[in-house]
Order: structure tokens, then C-alpha cells, then sequence
């Protein structure tokens, strides 16, 4: 079953904390519950993006930087136990 | 009686009508970003129009009501959560002692807005209860919320009033991503060349992410400056000047690109020339823009403005009946 991880807030999505820095998580990575894929920044905050599932993360439906909606699609994970 | 928050939201600050009388002192008027929805969430609860509000920035709060308390969502449209079950905006609803009120993603806009019989009971400082995050000023401690606050709910000051029954969908504001909002030019318009100005006024804008309580940041076309030589004491772009005074919602465009609307939280003066300024009447308009939004600027005479102000005051004391 596959699960979509969707933004609650506006902003702009980093897959990485900083430049230079490795990403949260790439496509194909397990992911574990509350683990952090992402964050997002609005209004000079950083909010991150978790996980409420556990699975493989198979694709980002966002760019790397690019604008988010709430309720817009981040993420989908295969769900598996 | 009291509210105990669970979790804060990503910005939720006490506001009421604002701070007057302190902008020549550097002190912003701040109060309720979109007054009028503010406004009719208080008419709801049956407060006066003074009572401070709760407002809520994208992600709302969670939290308690220690005792029963009547509460009115209004604002931008949201999912609003009571013990988990849905309920509706723009209407009274009744809590139980040990009630849970949350929500959901906001659908649109940017605001909603937490009004409570009574009020929130924060210590009113120089005239207002509002919170001025950047200058730790009035509100819950000078500052947004945060997880385990305990907000107190006043007495109020309009007893005995049920307040509205509601308020219908035909008065209600809208929240579209396409917004026409109506400036005055000036104070330094005549800083722009004639080109310039028709780019201001016939381009169609996006909000960027980078819009809070101090002003709003556009994306667009490049604006055109006259060129001259600065005068002693202005920066060294065509778009600063000798520091004067802002007035509340102008429009300056620092260095030709991407125009800031200030609003409510707003610095009181600076070194950028304002080549446009919001009428008072549609900043409510502008706090209801979502990034992403469309926007163009229409230009107005100060006369427009005066009527558009008054036609917008005459329909907020509407609310209010015979209560005030």
C-alpha cells in the first residue's frame, strides 16, 4: 500500500538541512516512522517534515526547493512493516 | 477559566484592534493582521469589538479549554476539530470543561482567527493586548505561543450579549489567489520613471514565501528607477533615500526587484523610497494573501481611499448593531 506524506504548511521544501550537507533521504531509502524527510521554510522558520509511516520512500513529488502547498504531496512511501 | 496549549501552531499570537498612538515613537500599530475577520469572530462570540483574539498563522494550535467556553473560528477556511470531530467556522460553538479544539490544513489564506466569550486575558500594554513578536511586546509574554502555555480568558466586557448567530456566506470574506488590491502613489512615486510605474501598476505579481506580520514580498518584473546622483545621507541604489517615515502598507522595491507591501508589524521609517501605499481598506485584503497568490496593484486617488475607508468602517459597525 502506498502512503503519501502531504505538507501541512506553505513554503519551500529542502530535501537537505544545509548546503553540502547529504539529503534527509533519497528514493528507494527505508523510512521509519517519525523519521525526517524534509523540511520546509516559512516565514524564517524551518519546520521538518516527517514520516508517518514506515516503508521504502519511492518517490518525492516535490523538487528540491521548490514551492509547497498545504496539503500538497511531498512524498510517497511503499508502506511495509 | 483558561486554555492549556498542547501544541503552539507555527505562529499563534494574542491580537486585538492594535496599538495606536506609538508609530512616532518606532512603535507599529500591529493588532489582528485581516481586522475584519477578527472582528466578526467576536461579534460571534458576543464580545465587544475590543476583545483580543487568538490569531493562527498556516498551522493552527491544539489545545484544552480547562472550562466550558463559547468560541467562533473565522478567518481562512480550515478543518476545525472539536475532540477530533469537525466542525463549522463563522458560528458559535460550545465547549465543555476538558473539550479539545484542533485543526486541519488550511484550505486557503494565510489567517484564522480563535475568538472566546470574554476574551483573551493578556495585560494590555500601552493600550493593546497585541503581541509585537520583534519587540517582545504586549500579548502572552512578547511572543508567539508555545506548548504548555496556560492563556487565561477575561470576564469580557459586553455581558449578557449571545453575540451573532453567525455570519453568512455572502458576508463572509473571500480568500482567492487572485487579488486586485487598491494603492495610493507617493510618497517617492516620483522616484520611478514613467515606465517604472506602469510596470508597478499593470503587472501581475506573486507573493513569495517570504510573507509574515511586517510586510509581504512579490515576485515580478524589474522596476524601473530614474537614474540620479544620490543626494549626502541616501544608499547608493537608485531605490534608497535619505531616511523618512514609512507609511503603514507602502510599497518600496529595493533595488528595482521584488516590490514589499509593509504591513501591521511593520518598521516605522527607513531608507527605502515608497512608491506606492495600500489603502487602509484592503489591508485586510492583503493579510489574506497566500503565497502563490496573484496580485495587481490598482492605482487610486487619496478620495477613492477616504470613501473606500468609510464605506469599510460603516460595514464593520454593521456587526455591531445596537452593542456598541
Amino acid at each position: 500500500m502506498s502512503h503519501a506524506i502531504v505538507s501541512p504548511l506553505p513554503g519551500l521544501f529542502y530535501r537537505k538541512p544545509g548546503p553540502g550537507k547529504d539529503a534527509y533521504a533519497s528514493e528507494g531509502d527505508r523510512i521509519e516512522i517519525g523519521q525526517t524527510i524534509g523540511v520546509i521554510e516559512i516565514m524564517k522558520q524551518f519546520s521538518e517534515i516527517r514520516s508517518d509511516v514506515q516503508g521504502v520512500l519511492t518517490s518525492f513529488e516535490v523538487e528540491d526547493n521548490g514551492a509547497v502547498n498545504p496539503g500538497d504531496v511531498i512524498a510517497v512511501v511503499e508502506v511495509a512493516p | 477559566m483558561a486554555f492549556e496549549i498542547d501544541e503552539p501552531g507555527l505562529s499563534t499570537t494574542v491580537q486585538d484592534r492594535g496599538r495606536l498612538g506609538y508609530y512616532n515613537v518606532g512603535i507599529p500599530q500591529g493588532g489582528s493582521m485581516d481586522q475584519l475577520s477578527a472582528e466578526m469572530a467576536n461579534a460571534v462570540v458576543g464580545n465587544t469589538a475590543e476583545e483580543a483574539v487568538l490569531e493562527c498563522t498556516y498551522l493552527g494550535p491544539r489545545f484544552r479549554t480547562t472550562d466550558s467556553a463559547v468560541v467562533a473560528i473565522t478567518g481562512a477556511p480550515v478543518d476545525v476539530k472539536v475532540n477530533g470531530e469537525s466542525r463549522e467556522q463563522w458560528t458559535r460553538l460550545e465547549l465543555s470543561a476538558g473539550d479539545e479544539l484542533s485543526f486541519g490544513f488550511l484550505m486557503a489564506g494565510t489567517r484564522f482567527y480563535i475568538a472566546v466569550r470574554g476574551g483573551i486575558d493578556v495585560p494590555v500594554v500601552l493600550g493593546s493586548r497585541s503581541t509585537y513578536t520583534l519587540g517582545s511586546l504586549g500579548g502572552f509574554k512578547g511572543r508567539k505561543l508555545q506548548a504548555g502555555d496556560v492563556l487565561h480568558v477575561g470576564p469580557g466586557t459586553a455581558a449578557g450579549n449571545q453575540g451573532l448567530d453567525g455570519i453568512g456566506a455572502e458576508q463572509r470574506p473571500t480568500f482567492a489567489l487572485e487579488q486586485s488590491i487598491r494603492v495610493v502613489r507617493g510618497l517617492y512615486d516620483h522616484r520611478l520613471t514613467e515606465a517604472g510605474m506602469e510596470t508597478l501598476l499593470s503587472a501581475t505579481w506573486t507573493l513569495t514565501p517570504v510573507a509574515d506580520r511586517t510586510g509581504l514580498r512579490y515576485s515580478g518584473p524589474v522596476i524601473e528607477w530614474k537614474p540620479r546622483e544620490q543626494p549626502f545621507g541616501a544608499g547608493s541604489d537608485p531605490s534608497n533615500i535619505v531616511d523618512a517615515g514609512y507609511a503603514v502598507g507602502s510599497i518600496q522595491i529595493p533595488g528595482g526587484q521584488e516590490p514589499i507591501a509593509l504591513h501591521r508589524d511593520a518598521v516605522s521609517g527607513g531608507g527605502y523610497a515608497m512608491v506606492a501605499t495600500v489603502i487602509s481598506a484592503d489591508m485586510d485584503l492583503l493579510a489574506r494573501s497566500a503565497p502563490g497568490t496573484k496580485t495587481r496593484f490598482r492605482a487610486v486617488t487619496m478620495e477613492d481611499a477616504l470613501a473606500a475607508r468609510a464605506d469599510y468602517r460603516a460595514a464593520r459597525s454593521k456587526l455591531w448593531g445596537n452593542i456598541l
